[in-house]
């Protein structure tokens, strides 16, 4: 099969009928609603996204907004859109569509009036759509003025159009910004890598209102299309890296540290050192780095010690050096991170390293590196691997809190039992109601916890912030911290009474923090807030997935008793909590004062 | 290299027709046009009008296309822009 993230338009329309009845006919695929509003003809793009979807594990479906009516639908006539029922709305507009801009006199205060003005067409949109709606709305800035009137003038003057597309991105970045339901999609910064004189299409345009060449929708739709991923917690977490020229020029085992190239004093020295900047730089923003090398452990870690070496060795969360294959590496690794392969991008200089990987385990990125330094970094750009839907400050503190996992696990070997390992941890939880703070990471741990996840069942933000007012629902999230670091908010239990029952409509966890007895706390708690509901009995059901086998007996191992025969797979459990003894011995629960059970 | 003749013409685009309308029945001749072909529509129109191009790297002009009648005045078309 061709690789969507890469092929060319070429390859996509001839190859289109096929990939999409080898796609559709693909099982376990989510279903996306997704409205796209254009400024222009949109079909193009949605023939596009649709595939690109359908291989990131979507089923989309769509709705498509007659030309140019994007706001009449948003706004005036939002019938069939709120009939529709969108999970995601795509606003697809460009420059062509402001009907504010500043006259060519105009001065200063007449500017900054045209930018505010167009400003607030566009909030009136999302405005509209969120009281409609209230589902996610992705909105693109707008790509440079194809015409520069006045020449480089016309990114300084008040009635130049250049500096009143830029003045209204910025405008629009910080609206985005203040609007947890609302993403950007950066048109601007796509077609300028792009191009723009390979991004409009005048002839199509004036033939049939598509506004984008077939080249330029598809790398927007690409874009779309990573980021409704990451949206979903589908994008890459971790960076695997080989050493002998990747990380460096030169093959260390032969070479001796003293001659690998890193540093300032060549240029094949000059072009890796910036690729370990963009490695750091990646850490730094939350992705976890990994090695994966085949050297001895020793020829290896050497490496990093070089005076010049921008990693260093904590920088890693996992380290593997030895002569085993690659691929057996690569599982190694993601068991001791305890995050899936598919959250993986392998980056190798060698060919036959790469094509090994890419068919013994395809759910792991590889991109096609070549072995050219120079190039590393923008064929990685390119992939759009980690593309990121908000950043949290537990992103930041991903890759230290998988370093201090590492060091967790040191840890363990040094203690008689398990018990006094978890004691040693001085771990203290915080298990309340759903509260406003922290709907958004309850919406986004919910959308993209795979493993520890009783029925995988997904929920936008506007579904949580509904059930955390609804008295039918006893909700929960729970955050652990350690002496090791804060392991943020990592659990999260929706629970749905009717009478004296309460069912567990969703029970996950982050794998971060499996085998901490979290989950024995997080159901002390749930009993204890289930009680002063009114509840009697507790009931779960376990939807086996393909990757939640980790939590098939979670109810037994609980105590819970079988209530009804599985169905496709799936297992029905109960318990009475009218006598329950509570089971946490390790976890000090901190107490906030005002969180009762949804009140 | 030679320049195709028209029934070699008539056969790549009615490959084209095939794959674009996702209708492997369809039989073109020189008098096929928008009215007695199955599921040529504007969308359809677009993406044939995109994959002719690609696959002889031609570039309709504006305007050249919307007097075209039917599927021989077509590949009269070709043939100009291919020989040019």
């Amino acid at each position: 099969m061709i690789d969507l993230s890469v092929c060319s338009v070429e390859e996509f329309l001839t190859n289109r009928r096929t990939l999409l009845n080898e796609l559709r006919g693909a099982r376990g695929l989510q279903e996306l609603r997704i409205a796209v509003l254009g400024g222009a003809t949109t079909f193009e793009l949605v023939n596009f996204l649709e595939l690109l979807l359908l291989s990131r594990g979507f089923k989309p479906v769509f709705y498509q907004s007659e030309f140019g009516r994007y706001y009449e639908d948003a706004v005036q006539d939002a019938a069939p859109l709120i009939a529709f029922k969108p999970d995601l709305v795509y606003i697809y507009t460009s420059y062509r569509d402001l009907n504010q801009k500043p006259a060519y006199n105009a001065d200063e205060s007449q500017f900054t009036e045209c930018v505010q003005a167009t400003l607030a067409h566009f909030t009136q949109v999302w405005d509209s759509l969120n009281e409609n709606l209230g589902c996610l709305i992705v909105q693109n800035n707008f790509e440079a003025s194809p015409v520069a009137l006045f020449g480089n003038l016309d990114a300084v003057h008040a009635g130049g159009e250049s500096r009143f597309l830029l003045s209204v991105n910025n405008a629009l970045a910080s609206e985005v910004a203040a609007r947890p339901k609302v993403a950007l999609l950066d048109a601007h910064g796509l077609s300028a890598r792009f191009g723009l004189s390979q991004w409009f299409d005048w002839r199509r345009y004036w033939s049939y209102k598509l506004l984008l060449t077939p080249e330029a929708t598809f790398e927007l739709a690409r874009s779309l299309a990573s980021l409704v991923a990451a949206i979903y917690g589908k994008s890459r977490k971790v960076l695997v890296l080989d050493l002998d020229n990747t990380l460096w020029g030169g093959v260390i085992g032969d070479d001796g540290v003293d001659n690998i190239q890193i540093g300032r004093e060549t240029p094949v020295a000059e072009a890796y050192t910036e690729f370990q900047e963009y490695c750091l730089r990646l850490r730094e923003r939350g992705i976890v780095l990994a090695v994966c090398s085949k050297n001895s452990i020793e020829t290896a870690k050497a490496g990093f010690k070089h005076p010049s070496s921008v990693l260093k060795l904590e920088d890693f969360s996992s380290f593997k050096a030895n002569w085993n294959s690659k691929p057996e590496n690569l599982i190694e690794i993601a068991e001791e991170l305890n995050l899936g392969i598919d959250s993986f991008v392998f980056v190798d200089d060698n060919a036959a390293e790469r094509a090994l990987v890419n068919a013994q385990l395809p759910q792991i990125a590889v991109p096609e590196l070549g072995d050219d330094v120079a190039t590393y970094i923008d064929i990685l750009e390119r992939g759009r691997y980690f593309e990121a839907f908000r950043v949290s400050h537990e992103d930041f503190a991903r890759a230290d809190a998988y370093a201090s996992n590492t060091r967790r696990h040191a840890a363990q070997k040094k203690f008689a039992n398990y018990g006094e390992y978890l004691d040693s941890l001085e771990m203290i939880a915080e298990i309340q109601s759903f509260r406003p703070p922290y709907l958004e990471r309850i919406a986004q741990l919910t959308n993209k916890t795979n493993q520890f996840n009783l029925t995988t069942r997904r929920y936008t933000l506007a579904e949580m912030e509904a059930l955390a007012a609804d008295e039918k629902y006893v909700t929960l999230y729970g955050k652990l911290n350690d002496r090791y670091g804060d392991n943020g908010l990592v659990s999260v239990i929706v629970g749905r009474k009717e009478g004296q029952q309460l069912h567990l409509d969703l029970w996950l966890m982050s794998c971060r923090v499996i085998k901490r007895d979290m989950e024995i706390a997080m159901l002390d708690r749930l009993v204890e807030f289930a009680r002063k509901a009114g509840v009697e009995k507790l009931l779960g059901c376990y939807i086996p997935t393909a990757k939640n086998g980790m939590v098939a007996e979670l109810y037994p191992d609980l105590g819970f008793a079988p209530s009804a025969n599985s169905q496709n797979g799936s297992t029905f459990w109960e318990l009475d909590i009218r006598q329950y003894i509570k089971m946490n011995k390790h976890i000090r629960i901190l107490e906030v004062t005002g969180g009762a059970a949804n009140s | 290299m030679a320049q195709p003749t028209r029934d070699e013409l008539l056969k790549d685009l009615e490959k084209i027709f095939r794959e674009v309308l996702n209708n492997p029945k369809i039989v073109l001749t020189p008098e096929s046009s928008a009215l007695n072909t199955p599921g040529w529509d504007s969308i359809g129109h677009i993406e044939i009008v995109m994959m002719v191009e690609r696959q002889y790297k031609i570039r309709f002009g504006l305007g050249e296309l919307q007097d075209l009648k039917n599927v021989g005045e077509l590949i009269e078309l070709i043939e100009k822009k291919t020989s040019a």
